[in-house]
């Protein structure tokens, strides 16, 4: 039980990443991570929902009827979802206007409907407590280092202190705008989905179909 | 013997309730009436949670609203609070309340406690505005708060809380104006919803950072000013006047242009900005 438990846990975080092998949870992985703060925020906010809305929907799954099953599902990580951003708007108020509506939009991300689908409604409270902290640590490790890159890259701080010495304040580094813009953080991600299946071959996924080259002999 | 036999009825149904509980919970998945029971009982838990966070958390963000907008207005005012801290920085700046109609300062009311939101909603403290109403606000409330930074006696900026519908929701923003009345010094959008990226750069450094030194008003007191499609070509003659657009925003950009004249115009801050401008030209 403890084998599994840790296995639930530290899957997630690079042999089934949510972000880098599912590519789930993309849209919000581009808009919060130029800035290193807010992306730590999202983490924290979605790794509280996916927790959340797991054990709750975990709790009640004996007493789920199919036809409304979604729906439920829904409700419960829209219910959620209300609680994190009034939480976050009362105290953390800068940081919620910062992200704005991206905390609202966690119920549009695939990873926390995901779990709640394919293992919160058919496993016991406490794996799926496990499975969904999993998620959660493998979502925000990619975000925050996505946003460490790209706050470092594209404004020369980390957490608003100034690391690297911007020109316009006198020093030498030209802050990089791509990395201020989404297509920037696409990059960084691809990049990272390069680097993680060079490590491991085995996320590498198999072609569809192979292209069998016929010779005109055999043709005729 | 009443009281206990009532008791006991009480006992019955309790324990009668709790059984037909049971009961439900017994029925296979698929029954109707449990899908209905379970609907309802989910609804009801939730919106409990959902009602109750909000309620008890109102109070606090409401607190750390204001203390926001304390910040807005000392960064619009062009004063530096990271020295002086934001309470003693807020507290250079003069709160007084205006009662738009007349466009002089009302005295005996606190100014720091009005809320022209909730003066909005209130019918005795609004004006409905039926037609005309082109920043779309439907209600405009009679006295609003201005904020006047003064240097060594003289007035240096007026600021002028504005709002009015973007395409999504209500923008509310700080303008502050030259002690002329109509030369912009800073613009600020401290509170809108519109589309991420598009509208919202109505509240970006980049687009506010042009409005310092467009001129609002005409000659003869007309506002004048319009965000425009594309981009303003500095060398025509009327290019102070014009802001460029956002592209991608039209309607966000049309939004301010309107909520700009209203505010400016007869119903909004017009007459305030001629009594204070005349009056200091005097």
């Amino acid at each position: 039980m403890a084998n599994r438990s840790v296995r639930l846990l530290l899957e997630p975080i690079v042999d089934k990443n949510p972000i880098t092998l599912q590519i789930l949870g993309i849209c919000s992985a581009l808009a919060v991570t130029t800035k290193l703060a807010p992306a730590i925020t999202m983490s924290i906010a979605l790794t509280a929902v996916l927790v959340g809305s797991s054990v709750i929907i975990s709790l009640i799954r004996q007493h789920m009827p199919s036809s409304i099953r979604i729906i439920i599902q829904m409700t419960i990580i829209a219910s959620l979802v209300i609680v994190v951003d009034q939480v976050l708007q009362a105290f953390a108020y800068e940081l919620s206007k910062q992200l704005s509506v991206f905390v609202g939009l966690i119920i549009t991300n695939c990873i926390v409907l995901g779990r709640a689908e394919a293992f919160a409604s058919k496993n016991p409270p406490w794996p799926s407590f496990i499975d969904a902290l999993g998620h959660g640590i493998g979502y925000s490790l990619i975000l925050i280092s996505v946003a460490a890159i790209r706050e470092l890259l594209g404004s020369g701080s980390l957490l608003g202190v100034p690391i690297l010495p911007l020109v316009k304040e006198g020093g030498w580094y030209e802050p990089n705008g791509l990395m201020l813009l989404a297509p920037g953080a696409f990059f960084i991600i691809g990049l990272m989905i390069w680097a993680i299946r060079t490590w491991k071959p085995d996320q590498l996924e198999k072609p569809e179909y192979r292209i069998h080259v016929v010779h005109r002999t055999e043709a005729q | 013997m009443s009281a206990d036999s009532r008791s006991q009825t009480a006992g019955a149904s309790l324990t009668g309730l709790v059984a037909s509980i049971k009961a439900v919970f017994r029925l296979p998945n698929d029954d109707p009436r449990k899908t209905v029971a379970v609907a309802l009982v989910l609804c009801l838990a939730c919106s409990m949670v959902v009602s109750a966070t909000a309620v008890s958390l109102r109070p606090l963000q409401e607190r750390k609203a204001a203390l926001a907008l304390k910040s807005e207005i000392v960064e619009v005012a062009g004063l530096d609070s990271g020295e002086l801290g934001l309470d003693q920085a807020f507290a250079q700046i003069e709160t007084r309340l205006v009662d738009l109609d007349s466009g002089t300062f009302v005295e005996g009311a606190d100014p720091l406690s009005y809320s022209y939101r909730d003066a909005a909603k209130d019918p005795a403290a609004s004006t409905a505005l039926s037609e005309a109403d082109p920043a779309g606000i439907n209600r405009r409330p009679d006295r609003m708060p201005v904020y006047l930074v003064r240097d060594a006696g003289q007035l240096e900026t007026i600021i002028l809380p504005i709002y009015g519908a973007g395409l999504w929701s209500t923008m509310h923003g700080l303008l502050a104006l030259a002690p002329d009345g109509r030369t912009v010094k800073a613009l600020t959008f401290y509170e809108q919803r519109e589309t991420a990226g598009l509208g919202s750069e109505v509240a970006g450094e980049s687009w506010l950072s042009e409005w310092p030194g467009k001129v609002l008003l005409d000659a003869s007191g007309e506002p004048v000013i319009e965000v425009v499609k594309g981009t303003v070509d500095p060398s025509a003659a009327n290019a102070q006047h014009r802001v460029d657009g956002l592209s991608g925003a039209t309607l966000t950009s049309n939004g301010v242009t309107n909520l700009m004249r209203f505010w400016l115009g007869p119903r909004g801050y017009g007459p305030f900005l001629a009594t204070v401008s005349g009056r200091e030209r005097g």
